[in-house]
Formats: C-alpha cells, structure tokens, sequence
C-alpha cells in the first residue's frame, strides 16, 4: 500500500510541476464558468432551478472533455515511461507493477477530481453568489454531477492505461485513445440513434437498449446525470430515462465496472509483459 | 566468499533471436566484475534477468537467494541498478528524484542530500533534471543506484558520459563497495578502462558465455605475446638482424625501432639478448597484452569454435 501511495504522490508532483493540474482546472473552471453565465442567458427565467441548469450544461461539457483529458493524461502512463527508459529503472526497485499501475491511476484520478471539483465548483459557487436561489436537492445533483464526472475520468484512465499497456509505441497509443474518445463521445450515439430509427421499436426492446446504453460509459453517464427528475425535464432525457427502468445504482455500478475491468486488463498485460 | 548471484544454464530468447545461450555465472561477495562483449552480445539481457525483468526460457536464476522473476522483492531493496542510458522524469528536481527512489527503497530520506554531494551534485540538486547534462544524468543516476549500500550492484555501461575526472571518482565509489563486501558488476565494451578495476572478467558473445577468469588467468590461457619494443643505436642499425633474427616475429616500425612479438616462454631470453652488453639497443620497453587483444583474442577464437 506505502508503494501505492509513493507512486500516487509522485504522479501529482509530476501533474503539479509540468502544469497539467494547472491547465486543467483552469480550462474546466473557464468553460465552466463561461456555460454558466451565458448559456443560462437565453433561458431567461424558467421554472427550473438555476442550478439545475447548470447540471445540464455541464453533464454535457464533463461528456466531451472528461473523457479527453482523462484519456490525454493515461495514454502516454505505461508506454510512454517505457520509450522514455524510466519504467526500466522503477521496476528494478522493490514495487510491482499492479502497485505501479494503481499508484498511477490514484495519482491521476486525484488529479483529474481536483481539477473537476475546483472547476465545476467555482461555477456553482459563482451562482450562488449572485443570489439565485438553490434548493438543497440541486446541490445534492451537483455534487452528484461531480463524483459522477469523476468516476466517468476513472473509466477514461483505466482505458486510457489498457491501450498503453498493449501497444508498443507513444504514438499507437496516442491514436487509439483518440480513437476510443470519437467512438464513445461521437460515433456511438449517431449510430445508435440511427438505429433506433431505421428500427423503428420493431426489434430493439427495452431491455436491449438499455444494455447498448451500459455498453457506452459515456451514455452511462448522461443517463445518471440527465435523467433525475428535475434535471431531466430540462434535457429531455426523461423519455429514455423513464422507459430505462436503471436505477442509477445499477447506472454506478455499470461505471464502476468500466473501470475496474480495464484496469485489471492493463496489469495483467503489464505484469507479462517484458521490458 | 558467499555466492551473491548464481545463473545456471540460463537460455533466453526473443522471438527468434537468441539473446542467450546455456549461460552460466557466478558472482561472489566482494568481487568485482567486468561484463564484457558487443552490443548485442546479451549483457543487458542477463542484468535484465538478474532483475527479473525478462524471464529465461529455461535455467534458473538466484540472486540473493531469490529468484526475482518470482515476483518478490526482498531481493530488491539490496540490490542497485544503473541502465545504460538513464533517464528521469524531467520535470523534477534532481532532489526530488533521488527522494522518491529512497522512499521506494525505504532508505532513509536523510541520506539523499549526502549522496548527491558524493556524486558532486550537491550544487544542481534543486534544479530540474531537464536542465542536466548527460553527465550530470549520469551521476543522477549513480546516486540511485548506491541508495541503501546495496549488496548487488548492477551497472550497465557506467562510464558513458563521464569525463575523466568524474570517472576516477566513480571507481573510487566502486573500491569502497568492494571492500564493503559487495558484489559489483560492470558491463562494458571499453575494456582498457577496467583494466585493474575489476577482479575477474566475463567475456560473452553472441548470448555465450566465452571466458570467465581473472586477467592474468585469461592472460595465460590466451598465451598472447608481449610486444617488446627496442631502439636501436644509429650506428648499429643494420646489424640487428644478427641477434633479433632468431627471435621469430618481429617487425621494424622505424630505422632505429623495432618491435618483436614474444611468446610467453620466450620473453625472458628475449629480454637477456636485448640487456646483453653486446645488442645495440639503447631503449627497451615492454607492453604486456591489453584487454583489448585479450578480448579480441577471445572473440577469435569463440567465433573459430563455431
């Protein structure tokens, strides 16, 4: 566990002193900010809380960029310290490599929920100091919004670790994880959505759809999000969200396992792997 | 002398490239010793699998008593490790740098910045190590492999980089290990350099192993001649042949000098001849074989096996 940590904490160190940590908060709390202000401009005022809008914007927001920076961030972890020759060195010291690889994913994912919680917070924060009024179950959807975010940058580094535990060159690993960012956040929605229209419900039951829709972390992620019901209304999920019947416990645990299966996949391939 | 590493037999190959081949070798507490071929010649390789990097295909491996492919890492923590070209994350400071790695060794923090003033890094210690030369790298890199005075010491083409000065005092480093009682292994293609450094010498190629032994016993199972080198007196030039004739080879290199080539039996009365009141020479030196004609003896003849 001490090994654990030791990676983790040299991870941040590194995240801190080449300004990855700096960088990310800033472009998440400038977007952030910048959707807060005007996006809730030409809504005037509706009956939804101005903080649920928020949520909207930002679930959308966390669903483009999250998923980018996380896989940004791990593509380059395994391979990358290979090509540079200092994984060769760490593993010469008394540390594994699954120790290697979860102190890593830590140290990222601490990252990554600094820069979000700091980012998306300052929005909220800023809303509150204009004076809107906010009810406590939309702080409790935002603050929900928030570990969900971070949960979904989990999934994107446990990828993001998997492809650069396969492949044999920065550069390989750095198109695939652009690759796997386009398919989940692009490509798959289109095709689906496609499908279900030349389908026209005739095949494609409920349940099936639910499980394209776990198949996609992302779309995981917007039902957890834009489904609730005061968000929901505002995003017009609740249609797909209602007919789901997922509860958002099965919608965590189905992230949970995008998670952990990927990165159990990236250390076994790691462990057998020879330098 | 207790055996620190023991390999046995030792195959391993990638793909279809035998990297080694039947390779067996013994180091020993308080010896140093050369590892010497080619690149290519499968040195990385075996301080790979001294590691437990890479596994062997068959044969075993123990270092301290383990076997680190095995996934244990008691072993580790005594053992110091320098790779052939070093690198570091570079955005940190060399301080820093050294400081994970002693955490990762759980050797006391405190002796990091006095290990830094060993290696004569006391003054670029809080600088980035992206600002370092090679040298300095290099000397980063020394100074993680002696975190925790390890029993194993691991070095790969060490002295890349480091200019003589330096170079002198990271043998002295190296004595003072020696004497510790810890086993050095030096890998290395300049030989020359490691002359008198080292206890014993291991010579591979091609993934074999192709002589293991001090120097003087690699000396005389070479039987290379030494190169007796004379000057002759001007007015006595022509006369030389007289006496040298019966030495065998020899060849002159300029009207006074020569050079003859004496096989090990026949030095002695060479060099009799030679200091005789008689001879016509006037300066006499005498150049045992270096390590490089050892080597390139040896890669001769393994090759000539084959």
């Amino acid at each position: 566990m001490k090994n654990i940590l030791i990676v983790a904490s040299k991870e941040i160190q590194e995240g801190l002193r080449n300004r990855w940590v700096l960088a990310t908060t800033l472009l998440l709390m400038a977007l952030a900010l910048t959707l807060t202000f005007l996006g809730s401009a030409p809504t005037g005022h509706v009956g939804a809380s101005p903080l649920d809008v928020v949520i909207v914007s930002l679930s959308s927001l966390t669903i483009f960029l999250v998923p980018l920076i996380a896989l940004l961030i791990a593509h380059d972890a395994i391979v990358g310290e290979m090509e540079r020759g200092t994984m060769l060195l760490l593993l010469s010291y008394p540390v594994g490599r699954w120790q290697v690889i979860m102190g890593k994913f830590i140290g990222h994912l601490a990252i990554l929920a600094f820069a979000t919680s700091l980012g998306y917070g300052a929005a909220a924060a800023a809303l509150a100091m204009t004076g809107a009024a906010i009810d406590a179950a939309s702080w409790t959807a935002f603050a929900s919004m928030i570990l969900s975010s971070v949960l979904l940058g989990a999934v994107f580094v446990a990828i993001g670790y998997l492809v650069s535990s396969l492949v044999r060159e920065r550069g390989t690993a750095g198109g695939i994880a652009i690759g796997v960012w386009l398919l989940c956040v692009l490509i798959y929605d289109m095709a689906l959505l496609g499908l279900l229209v030349v389908d026209q419900g005739r095949t494609i039951g409920g349940g099936f759809l639910n499980a394209l829709l776990l198949a996609n972390p992302t779309d995981t992620y917007r039902l957890l999000n834009l489904g609730s019901e005061s968000v929901g209304a505002l995003s017009g999920m609740t249609s797909i969200a209602a007919n789901s019947g997922l509860s958002p416990s099965a919608l965590v645990t189905a992230l949970l396992a995008w998670t952990l299966v990927p990165l159990a996949g990236a250390t076994m391939v790691f462990s057998r792997r020879e330098l | 002398m207790s055996e620190t590493v023991q390999v046995v037999a030792v195959t391993k190959s990638y793909g279809n490239v035998k990297a080694l081949t039947d390779l067996s070798c013994v180091f020993r507490e308080g010896e140093t010793v050369a590892l010497v071929g080619h690149n290519g010649a499968g040195k990385t390789t075996l301080i790979k699998l001294l590691l437990g990097l890479v596994r062997s295909d068959s044969g075993t491996v123990r270092v301290l008593g383990e076997d680190p492919a095995a996934g244990q890492f008691a072993a580790r923590q005594q053992l110091g490790f320098l790779p052939e070209n070093v690198s570091f994350n570079m955005a940190l400071s060399g301080r820093e740098t050294l400081t994970f790695y002693a955490r990762l060794k759980r050797v006391p923090l405190a002796s990091v910045g006095s290990l830094l003033e060993r290696v004569g890094l006391g003054e670029a210690a809080d600088r980035r190590v992206g600002t370092y030369s090679k040298g300095m790298r290099q000397r980063l890199g020394l100074a993680q492999a002696l975190l925790g005075r390890p029993r194993v010491l691991l070095l790969d083409e060490p002295t890349t980089g480091l200019d003589p000065a330096l170079r002198r005092s990271f043998y002295e480093i190296v004595a003072e290990l020696r004497a510790d009682g810890a086993t050095v292994l030096l890998s290395s293609h300049a030989l020359t350099e490691l002359e008198g450094k080292a206890d014993r010498v291991v010579i591979v190629n091609r993934g074999r192993k192709i002589a293991d032994g001090t120097i003087e016993e690699l000396r005389s199972i070479a039987r290379l001649p030494t190169r007796v080198r004379v000057t002759l007196a001007d007015s006595d030039a022509g006369s030389v042949d007289d006496w040298i004739g019966r030495t065998g080879a020899w060849k002159r290199i300029n009207g006074h000098m020569l050079e003859i080539d004496a096989e090990p039996d026949a030095k002695i009365s060479l060099l009799r001849s030679a200091a005789s009141p008689d001879a016509p020479v006037i300066d006499l030196d005498v150049v045992p074989p270096t390590l490089d004609e050892l080597y390139a003896h040896f890669l001769a003849t393994g090759e000539a096996c084959k």
